[in-house]
């Protein structure tokens, strides 16, 4: 099963409940970090790295002896990456897609792929739980075939019943590229008005993806409940509550992992599962989506 | 006239709660959310709209079925994967790249100019405001970023005014590159966490790489003071000025509950650490007009290679 964990905002807990849920699972689990703007997964896991491999996007050579200047490439070209000016040919690599159109169109066949590195590819492994991230290169604007890589190389590690997906914050480019294929997605939000704004703009672009998705309400007792109200509106199981507990908090800034220090946040996270495989087996089936207001999983969090 | 920018590497560090207060600080600013992927300042600032306008940018193929002949050259030369077996293209994936088109021997494929999304100009008590909301899961959100921005600009200029206060997005991708280049200073807010660190490393290499000045303050900073004490050493050490501690207080949850700026509460401790945090930072922006304040010097890929 591929599981994604995304959030509309930033801040919400993706992170703690992506990496605490890969540590309870009992199972060969694989967490990709695709927020390659900033991978925190790894912080927390602290995985050993094997390999790392740099990414690299092909962006196009122009070769000035057989160019004829004739602006074919440029006037194709979306993204104005090629210029054409009277006497040389410019290319602006930091623009280019990749799509391949200008080798296409050009008469003279003067242009050839050079490469250009967007950034970094991890991969490692802490105890059963293999670890896949990205860092996207700084001033590189390209995240999503970076995304596309870590996406692949989290496919690509064999006999792995679970792979966990770390989505970034927003609804553009990086989330659909995070979130492209994934069986069901797990929204962490809070009950604030800024949590029930951006939650609104992820679940309307996870449906728009045609994936199903439910909720986990992490500090669910520091706001109102605009996001239950939301839920049932929607009608979006809630798959686990967390409320606000400072030492919860404490702990997390330090680094550490929540299952290590809080036992019941194992029980919490084996919950969180439990409740995904539920509403996967319910829609299989095709009953109907789990009746909202149905009692949480887990839920009181001792300090 | 002059724009600051109030970014963070990772999201919910407390920007827009900042941002709203720094504006109620300030008096009369032109405020922009550059956030467009997910715009909050609107909740906090009450803005009555007064202009919306359509974002139209890019472009998206369209297979007309009538024309079609299934030749398969389309699908064989897109390079993003986004024409399916039945040759239909799924606009989640396709890139705008015109490819498909321009190979297509039937001419059956519509290249169509795209809206991505709406952009605003609205009231507020703290003056004017540019806000936007880019379509779901739509692209191009650097573009609306560079559009909201230039509107702002626009509208100080035509009323006089001589401070942009400006939300920025999270990360350190194409949005927020988009929102800090010719800025006047940015601030990065940080939470005091092992994650917060780390972002906010790399948010100060990248306003270092754009050359735009930056400056730190650590938010919710009484939930680990060894971190936060350690950011602000980190900063200090990078050369970017630490303008200051700002506690966790509930009271932040509840002036978004409310809609109203964390200013409107009177007093309280965690005001008053963001007034102190303010004033740095017009102390900055005075400093910089003098050409005073340097970009700081840092070597980005360098500090993420040991972290491996």
């Amino acid at each position: 099963m591929i599981l994604g964990i995304a959030s509309g905002k930033g801040g919400t807990g993706k992170t703690t409940v992506a990496c605490n849920l890969a540590a309870a699972l009992e199972c060969s689990v694989v967490l990709a970090d695709c927020d390659v703007e900033e991978p925190n997964a790894h912080l927390f896991l602290k995985p050993h790295w094997d390999v790392v491999t740099p990414i690299t996007l092909d962006v196009p050579v122009v070769d000035a002896q057989k160019c004829t200047l004739c602006g074919a490439c440029q006037d194709l070209c979306q993204f104005k990456a090629i210029a054409v000016l009277p006497e040389t040919v410019l290319t602006f690599h930091e623009l280019c897609h990749s799509c391949g159109g200008c080798a296409l169109v050009c008469p003279a066949e003067a242009i050839s792929w050079g490469s250009r590195q967007i950034g970094e590819r991890r991969t490692g492994r802490r105890g059963p739980i293999r670890v896949v991230n990205g860092t996207l290169r700084i001033g590189e604007a390209m995240a999503p075939p970076l995304i596309g890589a870590v996406r692949q190389a989290a496919a690509d590690i064999p006999n792995c019943a679970v792979v966990l997906v770390d989505a970034p914050p927003g609804t553009s480019c990086p989330v659909v590229a995070s979130l492209w294929g994934v069986d069901y997605v797990v929204l962490v939000t809070e009950p604030t008005p800024f949590g029930l704004n951006d939650l609104a703009l992820a679940v309307a672009a996870v449906k728009k993806m045609g994936i199903p998705c439910g909720l986990v309400v992490n500090r669910c007792d520091v706001g109102d409940d605009r996001i239950h109200t939301f839920a049932h509106g929607e009608n979006l199981p809630i798959l686990l509550e967390i409320p606000f507990d400072r030492k919860v908090a404490e702990q997390y800034a330090q680094g550490h992992l929540l299952v290590d220090v809080f036992p019941e946040w194992k029980t919490m996270m084996q919950g969180l599962y439990k409740a995904v495989v539920r509403e996967l087996e319910r829609a299989s089936s095709g009953a109907s989506p789990k009746e909202w207001g149905a009692a949480p999983e887990t839920r009181e969090v001792s300090a | 006239m002059k724009e600051f920018v109030v970014i963070s590497g990772k999201g919910g560090t407390g920007k827009t709660s900042l941002v709203a207060a720094f504006a109620a600080l300030a008096g009369k600013v032109v405020l922009c959310d550059a956030d467009v992927d997910a715009a909050d300042l609107h909740l906090v600032t009450r803005p009555r709209i007064v202009e919306t306008h359509d974002f139209v940018s890019g472009h998206e193929a369209k297979i007309d079925p009538e024309r079609c002949t299934q030749c398969g050259l389309c699908r064989q030369r897109c390079r993003f994967g986004a024409i399916d077996e039945a040759f239909r293209v799924e606009p989640l994936l396709c890139e705008g790249c015109g490819v498909c088109a321009h190979v297509c021997p039937e001419r059956a494929v519509k290249f169509l100019e795209k809206t991505c999304g709406v952009w605003y100009v609205s009231n507020t008590v703290y003056g004017p405001m540019v806000h936007a909301r880019l379509g779901i899961a739509e692209e191009n959100s650097g573009k609306l970023v560079t559009l909201v921005r230039r509107e702002a600009r626009r509208l100080a200029e035509s009323r006089r005014m001589d401070l942009i206060l400006t939300d920025g997005p999270p990360g350190v991708g194409c949005p927020v590159i988009a929102s800090i280049g010719n800025a006047d200073a940015v601030l990065a807010v940080a939470e005091p966490t092992v994650s917060g660190r780390h972002d906010m490393e790399r948010v100060l290499a990248l306003a270092n790489h754009f050359r735009v000045p930056a400056a730190v303050c650590v938010n919710k900073c009484d939930l680990h003071p060894q971190g936060a004490h350690e950011i602000a050493e980190e900063a200090r050490k990078r050369g970017a000025p630490f303008l200051g501690f700002i506690p966790f207080d509930p009271l932040v949850t509840r002036s978004q509950v409310d809609g109203r700026s964390l200013v409107e509460y009177g007093e309280t401790l965690v005001v008053r650490s963001i007034q102190k945090v303010w004033e740095g930072l017009q102390a900055l922006l005075e400093e910089n007009a003098d050409g005073a304040l340097e970009p700081f010097e840092d070597t980005p890929m360098a500090w993420d290679r040991a972290q491996a």
